[in-house]
Formats: structure tokens, C-alpha cells, sequence
């Protein structure tokens, strides 16, 4: 039995065989495009359409990107040298770069100016946004608008200096007196800094020479510029205004309450433009007669109650998201309103808050081309008024738009990178 | 929170430039420029070139105004408006004066509170047409697609005009007069209706400005003036004699080349007084006495500012006819200088 | 209050005001409102004084005046000879129109893109990510006006149609895509058509309660009815059996090239389909985000434990995913309608006859009543925004998780 049996059997293995390899099938490049992209039949469809697509747009798109021009001096000519092939107009970037950035009146010496302080917004902002960043460096945040504001705007270096000082002698005041009352500490403080800006009114005019920069009025700004400054002076203006707008919402006396309600609700039910019309043709008349501001201050006053509002409404959602443990245990250690939300509320408040506080800033910054609708040249209307209305460069749009929403995409995108950045490291939930 | 001091500072400075609103004459003095609203850009009248300064029809009378003000034709600073912010830009003093191819109607003049000092362009609205639609009258355009550039009295001119007639058509209203190239060149209107000045420079912007024709209908009068606030008439009669000083000057063969020659050996009285040889004419404005001289000199008289931006050498080619000087057969007519 | 024995009950000074909790809220109160009056005052008088030195006053009276010009696209009768409120009720049925049209396409452009984005397939995924950065990050007010740049220059102008050879030709002889919009039959309603529709109606009612009979009877007797071709039967069948007894009435009337424009047939002006196309895939691309983030939101455990109940995989997506799924994305996405109606208002950036163009642009430039115009197009929005908020808080407190 057992001869037939090895008989049978001709050959046993006694060693393993070495593992080999998995199919080319079930690996690298292969595996991966047949579970991503051809998985089925329905998806298999779904990518070749996908493909086209992709195709379609390229084609479209490199040959005007690469084969554009970049050195002529009016439409006319980009079409004699492109000569029927097909090609981007570029040389209105070449040639308009300045307005698009800058404005149409901006000086062009002073060029570097707006550029500096905008350098400087990164070092300014970079200790607010990561915490990795060290902490000396909130000194330089805290010196930056009086920079920016003289780099920018110009005239002499004292007026902000000025400011700085009466804001700084106001702070001490502050720190002293907040030991016994907070109320107290913010009134004098409050009082002192106005006190001292209104002692140095009185001495800078006659000292505008010092460390002047040429000035620049405000209505000279324009370009891309004026978005930036737009949109970096309203969401830092309106921070403030929403933090006390949402403690208001959130108050328990009824009045404050009332106001705050019903200005929020207010503001985010009309379209920004509506609010920019009210800037533009309305709020003259609600003003002591003639009074006379400038466009510009009318509408970084309404842009920064339409964002304090969404931003009041963020960081309501922050109040709301804290546990009622938190006030409890404020409280009961005994310290009072403005105490459990300075030290205990708002910090992490506004740390849960900050995502939401970011898109509000996106936003925003993208609303600020809202502004050529009310005639302002800022980056829309640079394009739409002066340079498509001029006569050499009637006619070339694409170009310009796709510039125009690159510079909007790139800032955007940054931020919004950065935003998801800073979710996940405050996510402290393991899911 | 350190942003709002800026922000304070700003305030407190409007408000302090705002607080001393006294006549506008002095205002302007003691701000040492002129605020002169303009549109946002069209071309020979008002529109910023590559370097960002402003030129044109309308503008040079702005330059005038300072010339005769300060002796500086520069010393503008030109805010852009549009049909919608132009009025409100005037009214709550943003601007002192507003030139800005407006036209003179009694609703204007009247219900919206401003004193125009005159006309600086007689035109009319006309349409233009692609040769090749075959149209010869505007009322032959029934049923077409008209572009038309909103906040203007156009609009109501439109309308009427059609329903006169009795014909319909379709309103694509624009916002721009860039815009209301593309849309028309692209064929997404049959014609476009503006001032017939406006389509002559928009026409000139065109790359075969022969392929279109502007019909011989005008629908409506548009005397074109520049605008000052009512209630302040030192301001109004400062404006307006400036702009009939350019006028008179042409008038009286003073021109920017001989102006300084004319001033001094001139034997003709009228243009003694009008160049401050004689009389006390400027003194009576508050001015100096070479306001008109000033004007003129920088800016040249009404004929050499018609020709330099929109007349027939320009690109915009347009003739003189209602505003050859009334010598001519014309409409310019300028009250005497004494 | 009256049963708290507080001993110093009585005695009340006036420095308590400030420092005694209990009266202190008051005092901040008072000051508050204090100055809200003072605002108030300060702003009203300083209207009163511009108003009377400017001599000019508030009156409404021009609503009734005639507006004295054109709309290019109304949806109810309006000429140059009607009112400045008509002007102003066709801006607001404006409004509403490109706001709807807007909301349905966002929705579905932004359902599609979330689900995509989450898919297997690497290439589609990415490309919606794609899609959603670059549509969400670059202003609405560019999109507006690049795609009706791109509707002008790149559809032809209805003359491209015209010739013995033209250049282009209607698709199927009914749609014409021109620059100015695009042309679509129109249907024209003869007699009868009311009992074709009437029977229509009929129908969807009919298939809503053989829907509900199905699942009674599903319920009761476990036996399951099909669902599907009996839907399909009931809604087409007795339509068309009274359409052509009715001997058609419902006829087409198709866009045909006389004079200078395509006559007949409905015209979608190109800057209602600009803007409409605009706000879409803008908002689109928010919608996408929401939708993954609300069915990223629901834990795994919840389809593991649905599977392991025994529920087919579509019903755990019916039954168990999508319901907790929606109410983690209606909230965001009734904002984002909103934003819709919000936005929309840009359509004075390409001539849409929406409310803004109309009360708040030609009309207020026409009669210079600027903060008449202005106040009536801020409550126009606001109503519609308070409507909107409202409906949303109902639905979130009937959605809500019931805790604690």
C-alpha cells in the first residue's frame, strides 16, 4: 500500500519556496491606476471623459499661455506678430503692470513702499498665525500699522509715532489702574491715549518735514493695492467690533442684547453693494453738513460693519461650542464678567473660532472687488474703466481677467491652505 | 485694536478738512487743489493715459478752472464718477465741480439742485451701426438689439424715440463704455446709442473704424455742460466765466501762442479786460488778475481744445458744427467781457 | 427678591449703580441705550439739515411717476410708460427668477462635485478638487463678468445664422445659441391645454398615493409592489392619451431668425444665463464642500452597524447615511441660497434687469431719490433674508438631535 503510494508520488518539496514577487497586476503603477482610476466599467467611462476634459482645456489653454506676446505696445500690434496663430495678448500685463498693481495715480517712485509694507504684512502676521513663530516677534505686529500706515499713505514719520505713543502711555494707564477695576483701567487708558493724540495734533503739523515720505491721498490708491488694503485693514477693524458684538448677542441684559441682534441680522441680510451704495451715494446726507470724508474711509466704515457682523456671528458659534463648565468654572472662582471672559472665555474661544474667523477673511477679501461697482479703481475696476477703455488695449480680456483671478486665486488659496493647516493641528478629537 | 487709531486719525482729519466748509471758492483755495469729478474713461473726453494722467476734452476745462484759480493747470485732483455716483459726488461736496459730458435738463437744473454754467459741447444721441447690417435710418431698426449705457438721460431718449415711431426693440443696458464696445463689436447688439461725440471717440477706438456708421437721426438735444452746487454763486460765476473765457478767446483770436503777447499790446479793449490789461474783471471773481490769462495759456481757447482732443485731426474726428463759434454759424456764443 | 433677606434691602445708594452687581447691568443698559439715542438723534438731525439746505425732501411719490425706460427681459407686462414700482416689481420677480434658477443648478453642480470628490476614481477626485479651489477662491464679481465676456465672444451674433451659408446653425432647427442669448421653443397654449394639464397634475397626485399605498402595504403584508415603471406609467400615459384626444393642443412655437433677432420661442437673455452660470458653479463649489463635509461627518460605525442589521447597501445610504448626513448639510446649505440671493445682486455688473439694476440703478439715477431707492432695496433683501433665516430655524429645531 504504502509503495503504491510513493510510487504514486514522484517528488515532495522539503524546502519553502522564496517568495516571489507579486503579479505586475497587484502592484506599483498597474494596481494603483486599476483601483483608482479602472476599477469598473462606469469608472473606466468616468476617467477617459475626465481625460478628454483635461485634454480639451489644455489645448486650449497652453498654446495661448506659451505662444503669447509680450512686447508690443497696443492690441494692434499683438495681432500683426501673432498673425492668426494663436497666442495671449500678454503685452498689456507688460505694459499696465503698474496700474494693475498699484492704481493709476499712485506715484511710480514710491512703488517700493506699498511693496515693503506688504513684505512686512508677513512678518507682522506670521507670530499671529503660527505658534511656532516666537513671540518677540508680536512686537513687530504691534508696530506695524503706524509702519504700514506711514509707508503706505506717507507724509511724516510723527503722526503715527504720535499715535504709538499715546496708545502706549494709554496702555500703562490701563495696566495700573486694571487691578482694581476693569471698567475703571479701560476708561482712563481710553482717556489718557486720547488726551495725548490730542496734545500731538497740535504739535505735528508744524513738524510734517521729519522723516516725511511723500504723501499720498487716498483716493490715489487703486490696483490690486486697494484690494489689499481693503481687505487687510476691514477684517483687522472688524475683529474687535465682532468679538464685542458676539459677547453682546451672547449678554444677558436685554437691551444690549437687542442691538446687537438686530445690527448683526441687519447687516447680514443685505447684499454688501447695497451697503456700498449707502457709502457711496447715502451717508453724506446722515453726516453734520459739510462734513467730507473721503470715499475710501466710507467704505472701509461699511465694510467693516458688514464683516464684524459675520465675524460676530463666528465667534458666537465659538461661545456656543465652549461647555457650560467653563463659565460655571469661571464663576465660581469668583471673578467677574470681564475677568472669566478675558482670562477663561474668549481665549478659547476665539482659538475655535479662528477657521471660521479665516473664511470670513476670504471672503471678504474677495467682496472688496465690489468696490468698482461704486466707480473705485481698485483691481476690477482698473481693468473694466481706464484700460479696457483706452485704445490700445480695447479688446484684450483675457489676459487681463486671468491675471486679475490668479492674484485673487494665490491669495485665496494661501489662506485657505492655511486655514486647513491650522484645523487639523487644533483638532484635538481622535476620530 | 492699534488699526483704529489710524482709523481715529483719519476721522478726525476728514473731519477737521470738513468742518471748515465755507464758500467753495475758498475752500478750494485753502485745499490749494481743485476736486473735479470726471467719468471713469472715455476716450477725448476724459480718460486716464499710460501714465496715469488725465486728458481730454472735459478735463482741460478742469484745468482751466485751477489755471484761473491758482495759476496751475495742475493743481486738479480728477475723481472718476460714474452716471449713478456722479450726482451724490457733487451734492455732498466731494467734488467742487463736475465735468462729466452731463446733460442740461430742467430735472436737473431744478429738482436735483445744481446750476449748470453752461455748455461746453452742444451734441445729440445718435446710433451707430455696422455697415454691413444695412441699416440707413434709425428707424429702420425695428425689432434690433440696442446697447445702451445705463444712468444716463439716453435711456428715456431710447425709449421715447422708439415708441414715437412706434417700433420695438431690445435694451442691453452696460455699465461701462468698454463694455458696450465688446458687446457691440461682438455683435451682441445691432447698434449702439450714445452722444454722437461718445460714438465718434468710440468709433476711433475701433480697428476698422470705417466698418461702422453713425446714422444721420440725432433723437435728441444733449447740451453737454460742466455742473457746480446751487446755492454757492461766487463758485458758479467763477466756473462759468472761465469756460466763456476759453470761448471768447477763440472769439477774439486769443490763442495759448500769443496769449502773453496779446496781454501786453493788445489794442482791442475787450480782450484787454478779458486778459486783465484793463479793468478789474478777476479782482470782481476773487481771483487775480491774469485768471483768464492763465486759463488760456495752459490749456489753449475753446477751438485749440476741441482740436488737440476730439476735433478732426484726432483720432475721433469730430467736426465743429454746432460748436464752431457762433461767427461761424455755430452755437458758441460768450456773453461780453465787461 | 421679597423672601431674600438681604440686609442692606433699603438702603440703596446711588454709587451702587456702578458697583453692586445687581444694579450695575442696568446702569450699562441705560448708557447703551443712551447712546443708540444719541446716534440716532445725531444722524436724523444731520439728514433733516442736509435735506433742508440741500432743499430737497423724502417722498415716495415717484414710484408712481413713469419709469420713461425699457427692460430687455420681464416676466410680466411692463413698458417704457409703466411705473417706477412695476420697474421695481419686475426687478424684484428678477431677482427671484435668477435666484431660483441659481439655487436648483448650484445644488445639483455642488451634489454631484461632493460625491465625486469622495469617489475611488483618483483622476475624478482630484479634478473636483480642482474645480472646488479655483471656482471658491477667485471672486464671484470676475466669474460674472468672464463668463458673460466669454458668452459674447465666443456664441455667434444671430447674424452667423443668416445666408445661404451660414456660419452656424440651430441645433435640431429649435435652440439657437447666439450671444444674446439663447433662443428655446416656447410652448403655446391652445385650447384644452388646461385639461392636459389638469390631467398632468392629477397624475403626480395619483403617483404619490400609490407610493404611499406601497409602502402601507409593505408594511402590513410584507409583500413589496414595483415602483418603478408603475410611477413612470401613471405620470406619461394618461397625459398623452388626453393630449392627442384633446387633438394637441399644446403646441411649439420655435425661435426662427426674422429682422434682426430670432423672433418666437422663449428668449434667456445672455446676461440672466452669465449670471445665472456664474452664481452656479460659484456657489457650486461651496455646495461640494458641505456635502463632503456631511458625509465625512456620519462615523463609520453608523454603515457598519445598518450593514450589520442586515440592510442592502442602498438602504443603509437611504435609511441610515442620508438622513444624518442632511442634517449636518442643510444649514450650510440654505446659507449658501442666501449668498445666492445675495449675490445676485451683482447682476448690475452685466445689465440684468434685477432688482438693483432697476430701483437701485436706472431709477434712482433717473429720479436722484438715492436714499428713497437705497432704503426700499435694503428691505427688499432683508425680507428676504429674515424669510429665509426663518425657515431655516424652524427646520434646525425640528432636525436637532434632542440632547441632554
Amino acid at each position: 500500500m504504502s509503495d503504491t503510494h510513493a510510487q504514486t508520488v514522484t517528488f515532495v518539496r522539503d524546502t519553502m519556496l522564496p517568495q516571489a514577487a507579486p503579479p505586475s497586476t497587484a502592484q506599483g503603477p498597474v494596481k494603483w491606476m486599476r483601483d483608482s482610476l479602472f476599477s469598473s466599467i462606469p469608472y473606466t467611462i468616468l476617467t477617459i471623459a475626465a481625460l478628454y476634459a483635461i485634454f480639451v482645456l489644455l489645448s486650449g489653454f497652453l498654446p495661448w499661455l506659451l505662444g503669447g506676446v509680450w512686447t508690443t505696445s497696443n492690441i494692434r500690434e499683438c495681432r500683426e506678430v501673432l498673425d492668426g496663430a494663436r497666442g495671449g495678448c500678454f503685452s498689456v500685463l507688460a505694459e499696465r503692470w503698474n496700474q494693475l498693481l498699484f492704481g493709476i495715480a499712485y506715484p511710480q517712485d514710491g512703488y517700493w513702499r506699498p511693496t515693503l509694507a506688504f513684505i512686512l504684512l508677513f512678518v507682522a502676521v506670521s507670530p499671529v498665525l503660527f505658534a511656532a513663530v516666537p513671540r518677540k516677534l508680536l512686537i513687530v505686529t504691534l508696530l506695524y500699522p503706524f509702519v504700514a500706515f506711514w509707508l503706505i499713505w506717507g507724509g511724516s514719520l510723527l503722526v503715527p509715532l504720535a499715535a504709538l505713543i499715546s496708545l502706549c502711555v494709554g496702555y500703562l494707564v490701563y495696566s495700573k489702574l486694571v487691578k482694581t477695576s476693569f471698567a475703571a483701567g479701560l476708561a482712563a487708558g481710553v482717556a489718557t491715549a486720547v488726551f495725548i493724540w490730542f496734545i500731538a495734533g497740535f504739535i505735528t503739523p508744524g513738524l510734517s518735514g521729519v522723516l516725511a515720505l511723500e504723501e499720498v491721498a487716498s483716493r490715489n490708491m487703486g490696483g490690486f493695492m486697494l484690494n489689499m488694503i481693503l481687505g487687510v485693514i476691514c477684517v483687522s477693524l472688524s475683529l474687535p467690533l465682532g468679538i464685542l458684538l458676539a459677547l453682546g448677542r451672547q449678554s444677558s441684559l436685554p437691551i444690549i442684547k437687542l442691538i446687537c441682534v438686530v445690527f448683526i441680522e441687519f447687516i447680514r441680510g443685505v447684499p454688501l453693494i447695497t451697503l456700498l451704495f449707502v457709502a457711496n451715494v447715502v451717508l453724506a446726507y446722515f453726516l453734520p453738513p459739510g462734513t467730507n470724508f473721503d470715499l475710501i474711509l466710507r467704505v472701509i466704515i461699511m465694510i467693516t460693519m458688514f464683516a464684524s457682523a459675520y465675524i460676530a456671528e463666528v465667534i458666537r458659534g465659538g461661545l456656543a461650542a465652549l461647555p457650560r463648565g467653563q463659565y460655571e468654572g469661571a464663576e465660581s472662582l469668583g471673578l467677574d464678567y470681564a475677568q472669566s471672559m478675558r482670562l477663561i472665555i474668549l481665549p478659547q474661544a476665539l482659538k475655535i473660532s479662528i477657521p471660521g474667523i479665516v473664511n470670513v477673511a476670504v471672503g471678504l477679501f474677495k467682496d472688496t472687488t465690489l468696490v468698482s461697482i461704486i466707480s473705485m479703481f481698485d483691481l476690477v475696476g482698473m481693468i473694466r474703466g481706464p484700460i479696457l477703455a483706452s485704445t490700445d488695449w480695447n479688446g484684450v480680456y483675457w489676459e487681463l481677467w486671468g491675471f486679475a483671478a490668479a492674484l485673487f486665486f494665490v491669495v485665496c488659496y494661501g489662506i485657505s491652505q492655511y486655514s486647513q493647516w491650522l484645523e487639523r493641528q487644533l483638532q484635538t478629537d481622535h476620530r | 485694536m492699534n488699526k483704529s487709531v489710524f482709523f481715529g486719525a483719519m476721522t478726525v482729519a476728514g473731519l477737521v478738512a470738513g468742518a471748515s466748509a465755507a464758500a467753495t471758492l475758498d475752500d478750494v483755495k485753502e485745499r490749494g487743489k481743485l476736486n473735479c469729478g470726471v467719468t471713469t474713461g472715455l476716450v477725448g473726453f476724459a480718460a486716464p493715459n499710460a501714465n496715469g494722467e488725465w486728458e481730454g476734452f472735459d478735463v482741460a476745462v478742469c484745468r482751466a478752472v485751477a489755471a484761473a484759480v491758482f495759476g496751475d493747470p495742475t493743481a486738479v485732483e480728477f475723481i472718476p464718477t460714474t452716471g449713478k455716483t456722479r450726482f451724490t459726488a457733487l451734492a455732498s461736496g466731494e467734488i467742487d465741480f463736475l465735468a462729466r459730458n452731463t446733460t442740461w435738463t430742467f430735472s436737473r437744473d431744478v429738482d436735483l439742485k445744481f446750476d449748470f454754467i453752461g455748455v461746453n459741447y452742444y451734441d445729440g444721441q445718435g446710433f451707430m451701426v455696422p455697415k454691413a447690417l444695412g441699416v440707413s435710418s434709425a428707424k429702420d431698426l425695428d425689432g434690433a438689439t440696442v446697447c445702451i449705457q445705463t444712468g444716463t438721460t439716453t435711456e428715456l431718449n431710447l425709449a421715447d424715440f422708439f415708441r414715437a415711431n412706434n417700433i420695438s426693440y431690445e435694451p442691453v443696458p452696460i455699465e461701462t463704455n468698454a463694455e458696450g464696445q465688446q458687446q457691440y463689436l461682438a455683435g451682441a447688439c445691432d447698434t449702439y446709442t450714445t452722444d454722437a461725440s461718445g460714438l465718434a471717440s468710440t468709433r476711433a477706438t475701433f480697428e476698422t473704424p470705417g466698418d461702422h456708421i453713425i446714422l444721420p437721426e440725432i433723437i435728441s438735444k444733449e447740451p453737454l455742460g460742466p455742473l457746480v452746487r446751487h446755492g454757492d454763486n461766487d463758485w458758479g460765476d467763477l466756473t462759468r466765466w472761465v469756460l466763456y473765457a476759453l470761448i471768447a478767446a477763440e472769439e477774439l483770436g486769443v490763442t495759448s501762442a500769443n496769449v502773453e503777447e496779446m496781454a501786453t499790446s493788445t489794442t482791442n479793449p475787450e480782450v484787454a479786460r478779458l486778459l486783465g490789461a484793463e479793468g478789474t474783471l478777476g479782482e470782481m471773481l476773487g481771483l487775480s488778475a491774469d485768471w483768464a490769462k492763465n486759463a488760456i495759456a495752459s490749456q489753449g481757447n475753446y477751438g485749440e481744445i476741441f482740436a488737440k482732443n476730439i476735433g478732426e485731426e484726432t483720432p475721433i474726428g469730430l467736426a465743429r458744427g454746432l460748436n464752431a463759434q457762433w461767427t461761424d454759424g455755430g452755437l458758441m456764443y460768450a456773453p461780453p467781457f465787461r | 427678591m421679597t423672601t431674600m433677606s438681604d440686609p442692606q434691602q433699603g438702603s440703596f445708594r446711588l454709587s451702587m449703580l456702578l458697583n453692586d452687581t445687581r444694579y450695575r447691568s442696568y446702569t450699562f443698559q441705560f448708557i447703551a441705550l443712551m447712546l443708540l439715542i444719541a446716534l440716532m438723534a445725531f444722524l436724523g438731525i444731520n439728514l433733516v439739515r442736509n435735506l433742508a439746505e440741500a432743499g430737497l425732501n423724502i417722498s415716495y411719490d415717484f414710484l408712481g411717476v413713469p419709469a420713461g425706460y425699457d427692460i430687455n427681459q420681464t416676466l410680466i407686462d411692463y413698458n417704457s410708460q409703466s411705473t417706477n414700482l412695476r420697474a421695481a416689481v419686475v426687478g424684484i420677480i428678477n431677482t427671484l427668477l435668477v435666484a431660483f434658477l441659481a439655487c436648483l443648478t448650484a445644488t445639483i453642480l455642488g451634489v454631484i462635485a461632493g460625491v465625486a470628490r469622495l469617489s475611488n476614481n483618483w483622476l475624478v477626485s482630484k479634478l473636483m478638487a480642482v474645480y472646488v479651489e479655483i471656482f471658491r477662491n477667485i471672486p464671484v464679481l470676475i466669474w460674472i463678468l468672464m463668463i458673460y465676456t466669454l458668452m459674447t465672444a465666443v456664441l455667434p451674433a444671430p447674424n452667423a445664422f443668416r445666408g445661404d451659408n451660414p456660419s452656424s446653425s440651430m441645433l435640431f432647427d429649435a435652440f439657437a445659441f447666439t450671444n444674446r442669448g439663447v433662443y428655446i421653443p416656447a410652448p403655446v397654449w391652445g385650447p384644452g391645454s388646461m385639461i392636459v394639464v389638469a390631467t398632468f397634475t392629477l397624475s403626480i397626485i395619483a403617483v404619490f398615493l400609490y407610493r404611499r399605498y406601497a409602502v402601507k402595504l409593505l408594511f402590513e403584508t410584507g409583500k413589496l409592489l414595483p415602483l418603478g415603471w408603475p410611477t413612470l406609467a401613471i405620470l406619461i400615459v394618461p397625459t398623452l392619451l388626453v393630449f392627442f384626444v384633446m387633438g394637441s393642443p399644446i403646441g411649439l412655437d420655435y425661435p426662427a431668425l426674422r429682422g434682426f433677432n430670432f423672433q418666437g420661442g422663449l428668449q434667456i437673455g445672455a446676461p440672466l444665463i452669465a449670471l445665472w452660470l456664474a452664481l452656479s458653479v460659484y456657489t457650486g463649489a461651496f455646495i461640494a464642500e458641505n456635502v463632503r463635509a456631511g458625509i465625512q461627518a456620519i462615523s463609520k460605525g453608523q454603515t457598519e452597524a445598518a450593514a450589520s442589521l442586515g440592510l442592502r447597501p442602498k438602504r443603509v445610504m437611504n435609511l441610515v447615511v442620508l438622513p444624518q448626513a442632511l442634517r449636518v448639510i442643510i444649514p450650510p446649505l440654505i446659507s449658501q441660497y442666501l449668498n445666492i440671493t445675495k449675490n445676485s445682486s451683482l447682476a448690475i455688473a452685466v445689465g440684468y434687469a434685477d432688482i438693483t439694476a432697476t430701483l437701485g440703478g436706472i431709477t434712482l439715477n433717473q429720479t436722484g431719490r438715492a436714499i428713497e431707492c437705497v432704503l426700499l432695496l435694503m428691505l427688499f433683501y432683508l425680507t428676504i433674508s429674515l424669510s429665509i433665516s426663518a425657515i431655516m430655524n424652524v427646520y434646525n429645531n425640528n432636525v436637532s438631535l434632542k440632547e441632554r
